[in-house]
């Protein structure tokens, strides 16, 4: 009965699923923009040292890319996912970190008359973003978004690449027949190669504090690498915590391969 | 319960026997998992696969529990949490990582586990309940994962979220009310992830009462061995403690090295990128995928392109798609070929490859986008799915002659391991109570 039963529903989806397949297919209009659409340049970071996998952040490194994102991308981009206190973990002293915080003013309500106002911010305020909503962002953006920052790395396809390709890859020469609508610009590696964002980074438009040369790939390099940390601030740790896991287990598993053995022993199997 | 010659709990200390006299507790341990269990001593690797779904189960509720101490089940600040808990919490960033990991190789194991019982017959009579039990539990994990994907509330969850309760919608008239009632609302809103939320936690207790449930029918019988043939006596088997104990420490020392090496090197090599963006309804996805263990079936849902027989082609893909699980329910049945491991079955054993394959291209098509090629090998893939498990398969017991079979366990074993030179000690019958037989304790 249930074969019988199962026969009948077989043939039914079998057939249904063959008939779809036998089906014309419409012809696919071709995505001009999937020709010119570039996959992130591969680029070798520092903290991912072998196997990319391995590695930790350069102090120095992680400083300029805060620098970079404090002077340039802080116009249009938040990072409310980090607390200042947090920058201690990229080698601000408590000292410094206080300062960086005061230096920002965050939402508050005035304590004597509890009208709205604002207040320097402590170290444990999260760094606040340039606008104060969607709107007033879209406004000044030419109705275009700058997302937040925080996750960026995480939240694009090889996002750490993907940046670093993204903030690289302007002013490269438009493909012809490819039209470029008023208030945007070519870049090959956005999704739709025509990005709100205008070119952010230029050679040497702020100079480090510790005399590195500004160059556009080393501001992207810098910035980048700030954003993959503060995308994932425990890699370090992970890292770390996963080489001693690792070593811990695969003595672990030599071990219990050991007593599997001793305990099969003679015995016939 | 099991074999007459399974061994006895004897607790030689008073207290132990004394608790033993009140609450027979550990006597239920040493029987279920311990020297009272008589195993078949020539079970191969692929049957460690169920204990490490079990340690997988556990992982998941533990790491769960302390999660949901943490989030923040709201849509205005689920998100919020998850990142608290990746940032502020301690160690949250391990927790959360070995929670979202370990559902993926919880189904990775589970996927081992349904296809080694697939290719030793373990579903068939005396098993049928064990395995059917098995099929509730797989239903009951993908709900499971499904909400739990929702609960961090990223563009995934939300978009996945959509498609997925959209279809109930395909049902003939009533389906877009169910489809209200199940999310509550028109869309995927607050009083979904609620909801969701509130499943999600409790569904897991009640995998582990099917799993009980599970390890209390298998015992009748005990497990299915490589050879197929039923056990006959004490020379067959061996007691689950120390021999089976040992062999899935091991194994599970290896599952947990590659556990760790996911977790902690790439804990997002199985994610999609845009669950890390906040959900938004008003922005949707390129494109919209599943997390990778629903694959084969997603593939299946989306391979009917047409309407046939007067019935929808969405509806077609939702029956399809519920059907290419529930099938297994009948498995047993289906398939009346009397021998049950594969490896005697000369030609089952081609089509059980065929099958495996096919299940890896639906996996490969299913996330892939809704385009050529892909369409058309999904909708040759599923065809094969169905053709595999109702048509061939009840045809195969039929014409299929099976290769000459071992008479015993201890004959397949002792063959083997005379070719080898080996010990053959313990396997001829009636069994010496000596090294093999004693109670390890
Ligand atoms: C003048 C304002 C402005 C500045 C300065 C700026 N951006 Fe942007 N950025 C935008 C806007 C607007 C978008 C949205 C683009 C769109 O959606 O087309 C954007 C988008 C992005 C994106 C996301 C692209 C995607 O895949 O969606 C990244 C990453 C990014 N910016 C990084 C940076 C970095 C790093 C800096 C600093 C070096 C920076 N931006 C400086 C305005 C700015």
């Amino acid at each position: 009965m249930v074969r019988l039963f199962g026969l009948g529903a077989g043939l039914v989806f079998v057939i249904a699923l063959l008939w779809g397949a036998v089906q014309p297919r419409e012809a696919v209009v071709p995505d001009p923009v999937k020709a010119i659409h570039l996959h992130p340049e591969q680029v070798k970071f520092s903290h991912d040292g072998a196997m990319g996998v391995f590695g930790t952040f350069d102090r120095a490194q992680l400083q300029r890319g805060y620098q970079v994102y404090k002077e340039v991308c802080s116009a249009c981009h938040g990072l409310e996912r980090v607390a200042f206190r947090n920058l201690q973990d990229i080698g601000f002293s408590a000292e410094e970190v206080r300062a960086l915080a005061r230096a920002k003013e965050v939402p508050s309500i005035d304590p004597r008359t509890g009208e709205p106002s604002t207040r320097p911010a402590l170290p444990a305020d999260r760094i606040p973003g340039p606008f104060i909503n969607e709107v007033q962002a879209r406004a000044a953006n030419n109705n275009a978004l700058p997302p937040d920052l925080s996750l960026i790395v995480k939240a694009r396809h090889d996002g750490q690449n993907y940046v670093y390709s993204l903030l690289t890859g302007y002013d490269r020469p438009v493909p012809a027949g490819h039209d470029v609508p008023p208030g945007l610009n070519f870049n090959p590696y956005f999704h739709s190669v025509n990005i709100a964002m205008a070119r952010p980074l230029q050679d040497d438009q702020i100079t480090y504090a510790d005399g590195t040369k500004a160059t556009t790939d080393q501001m992207a390099r810098d910035v980048t690498t700030f954003l993959r940390w503060a995308a994932e601030p425990e890699l370090e740790k992970r890292r770390q915590i996963g080489v001693a896991s690792v070593i811990f287990l695969t003595i672990l598993s030599f071990l219990a391969f050991l007593t599997y053995r001793k305990v099969w022993a003679n015995i016939p199997h | 319960m099991s074999f007459s010659w399974a061994n006895q709990y004897q607790p030689q200390n008073p207290f132990m026997q004394w608790v033993d006299s009140r609450l027979p507790l550990p006597r239920l341990v040493y029987n279920a998992v311990g020297a009272g269990y008589p195993v078949p001593r020539n079970i191969n690797y692929m049957y460690n696969f169920g204990v490490l779904a079990g340690v997988a189960l556990m992982v998941q509720i533990i790491t769960g529990i302390v999660l949901a101490m943490h989030f923040s089940a709201h849509i205005d600040t689920a998100f919020d949490s998850v990142e608290h808990i990746m940032r502020d919490v301690n160690s949250g960033w391990m927790l959360r990582y070995m929670h979202m990991n370990g559902a993926s190789f919880f189904f990775i194991v589970v996927y081992f586990h349904i296809f080694r019982g697939l290719y030793y017959g373990s579903y068939k009579a005396p098993r049928e309940v064990v395995w059917m039990l098995g099929v509730v539990i797989f239903l009951l994990m993908m709900a499971t994962a499904f909400m739990g994907y929702v609960l961090p509330w990223g563009q995934m969850s939300f978009w996945g979220a959509q498609v997925i309760t959209s279809l109930f919608s395909a049902i003939p008239l009533v389906g877009e009310a169910i489809r209200t009632w199940l999310v509550g609302g028109f869309a995927p809103d607050n009083a979904t992830l609620t909801r969701f939320f509130s499943l999600h936690y409790v569904l897991p207790f009640v995998i582990l009462g099917v799993v009980i449930l599970k390890i209390w029918a298998l015992h009748i019988p005990g497990s299915t061995n490589p050879t197929g043939v039923d056990v006959q006596g004490p020379q067959d088997t061996l007691p689950f403690h120390p021999y089976f104990t040992a062999k899935d420490f091991f194994t599970l020392c290896l599952y947990l090295l590659i556990f760790a090496a996911i977790v902690f090197f790439a804990p997002n090599f199985l994610g999609h990128p845009d669950n890390y963006i906040p959900a938004n309804n008003l922005s949707t996805p390129a494109l919209i995928v599943p997390e990778w263990y629903f694959w084969p079936f997603y593939a299946i849902l989306r391979a009917f392109t047409v309407d046939f027989l007067f019935v929808p082609a969405k509806l077609w893909g939702v029956i399809a798609m519920f059907a290419s699980i529930l099938l297994l329910f009948f498995l047993p049945w289906l398939d009346s070929s009397r021998v049950k491991s594969t490896a005697y079955r000369p030609m089952y054993r081609i089509w059980f490859w065929v099958l495996v394959v096919d299940v890896i291209i639906l996996a490969w098509v299913g996330g892939a986008p809704a385009a050529e090629p892909y369409v058309r090998i999904s909708q040759l893939a599923s065809a094969y799915y169905f053709a595999h498990f109702l048509i061939l398969l009840p045809l195969l017991s039929m014409i299929e002659k099976p290769l000459p079979m071992p008479n015993s366990i201890a004959e397949s074993v002792l063959a083997k391991v005379q070719k080898k030179g080996g010990n053959t000690a313990g396997l001829t019958a009636p069994v010496a109570p000596g090294a093999v037989a004693a109670p390890a304790e």
